[in-house]
């Protein structure tokens, strides 16, 4: 048998030989049609692409910037630049000066390749500041009219220099490319993480292509899966799905038209695969909810009714026991009259399998998408270990654990219970940071920072991260993501921060889901000006209230949990944000910043009798620009069981 | 600069009465191929007035208009005159509130469309490729604007921030030689004024529009236009550059009332 081969570029060569011109590689939806591109099309642009880079001096190990959208010319400039010998290195799209200025210069990029204006102008700040950023390229010329600078290109531009350069070379691609050996670097992803400065994790090769190959695999998927490319190029997740993965199997990309569309696209194209994190498992359930409640009260009682039946059928089905007759045929017709129109309009009936990963989502969410119908399984990974830990399997599956090991792994605990790892898939190290590097990889196991066990059935099983995992002062163990996840199955609730270490009992800060708390106030009659108030409404409190109560009647259920109930509560006056720094990009809370920036709120928190707090609200604007806004905040008490 | 190319347009001398009230008393105007030119003023001072003259809606009582170096005829009606190339929107909207926004901006395709209606509704040869050619152009337009994802919501659904963009989409469709806009910004908040005013902006230097518009929040006028005219009661008052308009004190006097009055 051929040996596979190891580096994106030339799998990229081997995917335009094997597959015919009919086949899409990547879609688009542009001018309201969805636009394809063969594998021979994507390997022309890259090479193009690739070719135009090097008449402008790219050289081996340099560096490019990527930021915005998914767009097929942001893949082919990562393709392109990886022909070189480069290094991608992607960005979060909606991330501020200071973020990128950081991991700009830090990874010392020399050329940057931008999605449209805005992202253009972000990086001319940044070209004034690094002098060391040569080029910045440009897709969508709108708006750039009226910019002229001999280092400011046009995507196209490169190309029509490549195709150039390509004639006077017509070697040079060729050898670019059999110079690239499997173990060279092929991108740096940088982790927000939740203290200090984002680090760059660098992967080969031979692991982003080893861990896709192990993902297909797995499940069983080929060439024919058809996937949305929604989530940020930054995230390891949509590298390995919409790139790694895309290449090595063949399967076909798609592109939204732009980011309000991606609920409507992917209904027109049905993807068969789907690889996306808790928070947007959370916001369509958030929709649907919206949805059912507006809709007549028959529907309302007919989604209930199913809704019940479904979750016995999953229960059963996930315990792997028979389903009782009448279940069986009460699921038929609720399928024929809910789940089947449901799951149609998300644009999911064709899933054969659907991923939640880089946070734990809440069992109640999980159940939901899977009592439907949709195959939802849990994956366990980081990027350090490109994202290939462990993960569930079709026929194992369980709502509160991420499934066993993925083929290759190795997983142990330590004895301070935090989860290390051998895989594939583990990092090479941080670019330019031996210290972080010594400290998570030692002798080949990478301490997760999570704090976990394995259960009887072999899965892993996470509880929080480990240095977030402590103890109330009874002794009570206190995993404030646990109950955090437990309250964002509410509609209502959007994110939450629980306190409660070293305390005599739980507190929360609560972020109401606007749309949603919205929608109900108007339903309603109540008024409202702005979040901060809406927030502020007692039927609000009281709305959030009986969020709480559920969760905690949840929680009394547990022995282990009973007293980490939630006693006092108030509700955030703004959301949560990365660019306050609240939360990370990918929606981690940063506990340490959380509890200095708010340490008046949580006082109040656990000052008995206490029923309000003032609070000084900075906000920034996405340009960066700050305003101050006074507040004062309610404090309310819950009962428990 | 290129200065002194002909106007696409010329009022010369417009006077006009409704009743007893002299709307615009011999008010000339010229709006030069490729600027923004905005005409303000104070409530009542025929702004409007001279929109709807300019695009055909009133006839004049005194005075001609002259388009493209020809003087319009009296009695030209105004479908004619949007045939000619003259698109606009208006300040209260006028949409087609059951249609979607792609069946709205269609709408602005019709002085394009050459193919009969029985050959329409046939969808045949040469309507079929010439109703494909419009769809492009609009989804053209609909890419500039960026409403992508309302694509096929009626219009009667849309906030009105969104209304203002379709209208405008539609004025655009008609791919017109000079655009009017009748306060293309009422009633919108900072962010959607910053959205319309990037796209006007965009569509002068992009698309290469030609764009004459009736605005009243100073800042946005100051900042896109090339050229202003002031009207005040019915006269025009005083016609410049933003910087020469802001320190008009006739202007001043106008907008704040006689100092020390």
């Amino acid at each position: 048998m051929n040996e596979l081969p190891m580096t994106f570029p030339k799998i990229l060569i081997h995917n335009a030989e094997r597959f015919p011109p009919t086949k899409a590689a990547i879609r688009e939806k542009d001018y309201g049609i969805w636009q394809s591109y063969s594998w021979q099309d994507y390997l022309d642009q890259t090479r193009d692409f690739a070719l135009g880079l090097a008449a402008l001096g790219f050289k081996k190990d340099d560096k490019m910037a990527i930021i915005g959208d998914n767009r097929p010319q942001l893949y082919w400039g990562m393709a392109g630049c990886q022909c070189l010998g480069g290094v991608p290195v992607p960005l979060f799209q909606d991330a501020i000066h200071k973020e990128l200025h950081y991991i700009v210069d830090h990874s010392e990029c020399k050329f940057a390749l931008a999605e449209d204006q805005e992202q253009t102008d972000k990086f001319m700040v940044l070209k004034e500041e690094i002098p060391r950023l040569k080029y910045i390229i440009y897709d969508d010329p709108r708006g750039l009219q009226n910019y002229k600078h001999d280092w400011l290109i046009a995507f196209t531009d490169v190309q029509e220099m490549g195709r150039k350069f390509g004639k006077e070379n017509p070697e040079y691609f060729m050898n670019a490319v059999n110079d690239l050996k499997p173990d060279d670097m092929s991108i740096i992803s940088y982790t927000s993480g939740t203290t200090g400065n984002p680090k760059g994790v660098m992967l080969t090769h031979r692991k982003i292509a080893e861990c896709s190959r192990g993902f297909l695999e797995w499940d069983n998927l080929d060439e024919t899966e058809n996937v949305m490319a929604y989530l940020p190029m930054a995230w390891i997740g949509d590298h390995i799905f919409s790139y790694g993965q895309a290449l090595t199997s063949g399967f076909t990309v798609n592109c939204p038209e732009s980011t309000s569309t991606t609920v409507h696209d992917q209904k027109e194209i049905g993807p068969t695969h789907i690889f996306a994190p808790p928070r947007i498992w959370e916001n369509i359930l958030t929709q649907i909810m919206i949805k059912i409640e507006d809709s007549a009260w028959i529907k309302r009682k007919a989604f209930a009714y199913f809704m019940e039946v479904a979750k016995r059928v999953e229960k059963k089905r996930i315990a792997n026991e028979p389903v009782p007759l009448i279940d069986n045929i009460l699921y038929k017709i609720g399928d024929f009259i809910v789940y089947g129109p449901l799951v149609d309009n998300l644009g999911m009936r064709k899933i054969k399998v659907a991923y939640t990963a880089g946070e734990a989502i809440g069992p109640e969410i999980f159940e939901f998408y899977r009592s439907l119908g949709i195959n939802l399984k849990q994956l366990y990974g980081m990027t350090e270990s490109t994202a290939y830990i462990s993960m569930q399997k079709d026929g194992d599956i369980d709502s509160d654990s991420v499934g066993p090991p993925a083929p290759g792994v190795e997983i142990k605990i330590s004895d301070e219970g935090e989860v290390l790892y051998k895989s594939p898939g583990n990092f090479t190290g941080y670019f330019k940071n031996p210290e972080a590097t010594a400290e998570t990889l030692e002798d080949g196991w990478l301490h997760s920072g999570d704090a976990g066990y394995m259960t009887e059935r072999g899965h892993l099983k996470i509880i929080d991260r480990a240095k977030d995992v402590s103890k109330l002062k009874d002794g009570t163990m206190f995993a404030p993501k646990y109950i955090e996840n437990k309250l964002k199955f509410s509609q209502y609730i959007k994110e939450s921060v629980a306190h409660g270490m070293d305390r005599d009992f739980v507190a929360v800060f609560i972020d109401i889901d606007y749309g949603a708390v919205a929608n109900w106030a108007e339903r309603r009659h109540i008024g409202f000006t702005s979040y901060t108030d809406l927030a502020q409404k007692p039927p609000v409190y009281e709305l959030i209230k009986d969020e709480i109560l559920k969760v905690n009647k949840s929680l009394s259920e547990d022995p282990k949990l009973k007293n980490s109930q939630i006693k006092r509560y108030l509700l955030f006056h703004k959301e949560l944000n990365p660019d306050d720094g609240e939360i990370t990009r990918t929606r981690k809370v940063r506990r340490k910043f959380v509890a200095e920036k708010y340490g008046n709120l949580i006082e109040a928190l656990y000052t008995p009798d206490q029923d309000s707090v003032d609070m000084e609200a900075t906000f920034t604007y996405e340009d960066g620009r700050t305003t101050t806004m006074k507040a004062n905040l309610k404090v309310r008490d819950v009962e428990t069981f | 600069m290129n200065e002194k190319k002909e106007p696409i347009l010329r009022a010369e001398n417009i006077s006009i009465t409704f009743g007893g009230l002299k709307a615009l008393d011999r008010v000339s105007l010229e709006i030069n191929p490729g600027e923004i030119m905005a005409i303000i003023g104070p409530n009542g001072a025929g702004k409007t007035t001279m929109l709807n003259i300019i695009n055909g809606f009133y006839k004049p009582d005194e005075g001609r208009i002259i388009f493209e170096g020809k003087e319009r005829p009296k009695k030209m009606k105004p479908n004619l005159i949007a045939a000619q190339g003259i698109a606009r929107t208006f300040q209260n909207l006028a949409l087609f509130t059951g249609m979607s926004t792609l069946g709205n901006i269609m709408v602005g395709r019709t002085m394009l469309m050459h193919s009969n209606i029985f050959s329409q509704a046939l969808y045949w040869r040469f309507s079929q490729k010439e109703e494909i050619e419009h769809r492009a152009a609009v989804e053209r337009i609909i890419d500039f604007l960026q409403i992508e994802n309302i694509r096929r919501t009626p219009a009667s659904m849309l906030p009105y921030g969104l209304r203002k963009r379709v209208e405008l989409a539609r004025a655009l469709a008609a791919e017109p030689k000079l655009l009017l806009l009748d306060e293309p910004m009422a009633g919108m908040n900072l962010e959607e004024k910053e959205d319309i005013a990037r796209f006007v902006l965009d569509a002068n230097e992009e698309l290469g529009y030609t764009i004459a518009l009736i605005e009243h929040d100073m800042g946005v006028v100051m900042d896109i236009c090339d050229r202003i005219v002031v009207l005040d009661f019915g006269e025009k008052i005083a016609e410049g550059t933003p910087d020469e308009i802001k320190a008009d004190p006739k202007v001043i006097k106008a907008y704040l009332g006689e100092a020390g009055g």
